[in-house]
């Protein structure tokens, strides 16, 4: 059974996607489908030092997050995390299957690859790990900001 | 507010069905009562969100997961569609609040809805745990809810 009752933000790890460099570092939980969290992706990503994304998506407020938060998953085993991550928040209205092909070609990632892994448990489970230690953490809302 | 020790006041509501649900009903079970301001409100959508992506969590725990507000059960109904959420939802509409008021947490006017409360009654019907919220404005994340359930 899975305890999620309170506990500190998990120290930041090798297998989080960490963006930029330096010795502050930032952890923001955010949900892909949500326009607050693409209202402030902007000014977030332009922070100095690391930034650290972990997922957070809502499903029940956001149905489609589930699937976005695959695809930037999905995208980042094949190295373009970030890159997913900015195309869905730069554009909200095009998030169906065929926008997200879209994206995978743009990237040049392996569309084959893409869709096997974003359907696989192992990135079900990894975006859930990151929920599950948002919802110790006590996240509320998104974007859920820990951090100097 | 109710505290914690004493039996918890049996009710009788609407649920979003307009199906007519008491508190005795769930005898033998644990129920989190979520007192909420207000359905269709941002930071109750926010609540009831949340906690609906750790309700099989909840379950596991054997708790049964209620919201209650002053609102009618049409806006219940129309509020979990609108959420997505399978929540049961009860309609304290007539008279106004007086459930909230039976465990204190209704704020009078010129508020005149529950304040964001979560009770926890036990199987045989005692309030185990509450938590109130500091203003109507914030409410206590899953965790809390998990930490009162270790």
């Amino acid at each position: 059974m899975t305890d999620l009752g309170s506990a500190p933000v998990p120290p930041i790890g090798a297998e989080d996607h960490i963006r930029g460099e330096g010795e502050e570092a930032v952890v923001v939980y955010a949900d892909l489908g949500c326009p607050h969290c693409a209202a402030e992706w902007p000014q977030l990503r332009e922070r100095p030092g690391r930034l650290v994304f972990r997922h957070f998506p809502v499903a029940s407020k956001h149905p489609r997050s589930p699937a976005l938060h695959a695809a930037a998953e999905a995208a980042g085993r094949q190295g373009r995390f970030f890159e997913m991550v900015d195309s869905l928040y730069a554009d909200r209205g095009r998030v169906d299957d065929p926008h997200l092909w879209q994206r995978v070609e743009q990237l040049g990632l392996d569309l084959d690859r893409f869709e096997a892994d974003r359907r696989s448990k192992e990135v079900e489970a990894r975006v859930r790990r990151d929920f599950e230690s948002g919802i110790r953490a006590g996240v509320t809302s998104t974007p859920g900001v820990f951090g100097p | 507010m109710i505290s914690v020790g004493e039996q918890a006041p049996d009710f009788t509501l609407r649920n979003q069905d307009g199906e007519k649900v008491s508190l005795s009903d769930y005898k033998g079970c644990k129920v989190l009562l979520v007192f909420y301001p207000g359905d269709f409100s941002p930071v109750c959508g926010d609540q009831l969100s949340l906690y609906q992506e750790v309700k099989p969590q909840i379950a596991e725990k054997g708790v049964e997961l209620v919201g209650i507000s002053v609102d009618s059960f049409f806006a219940h109904k129309a509020f979990q569609e609108k959420l997505g959420i399978d929540t049961t939802l009860l309609s304290d509409f007539e008279p106004k609040g007086e459930v909230a008021r039976a465990y204190g947490s209704y704020i009078d006017a010129p508020l005149g809805f529950a304040n964001r409360t979560l009770v926890l009654v036990d199987e045989d019907g005692t309030v185990a745990w509450t938590h109130e919220s500091p203003n109507p404005g914030e409410f206590p994340g899953a965790n809390v809810i998990f930490d009162a359930l270790s």
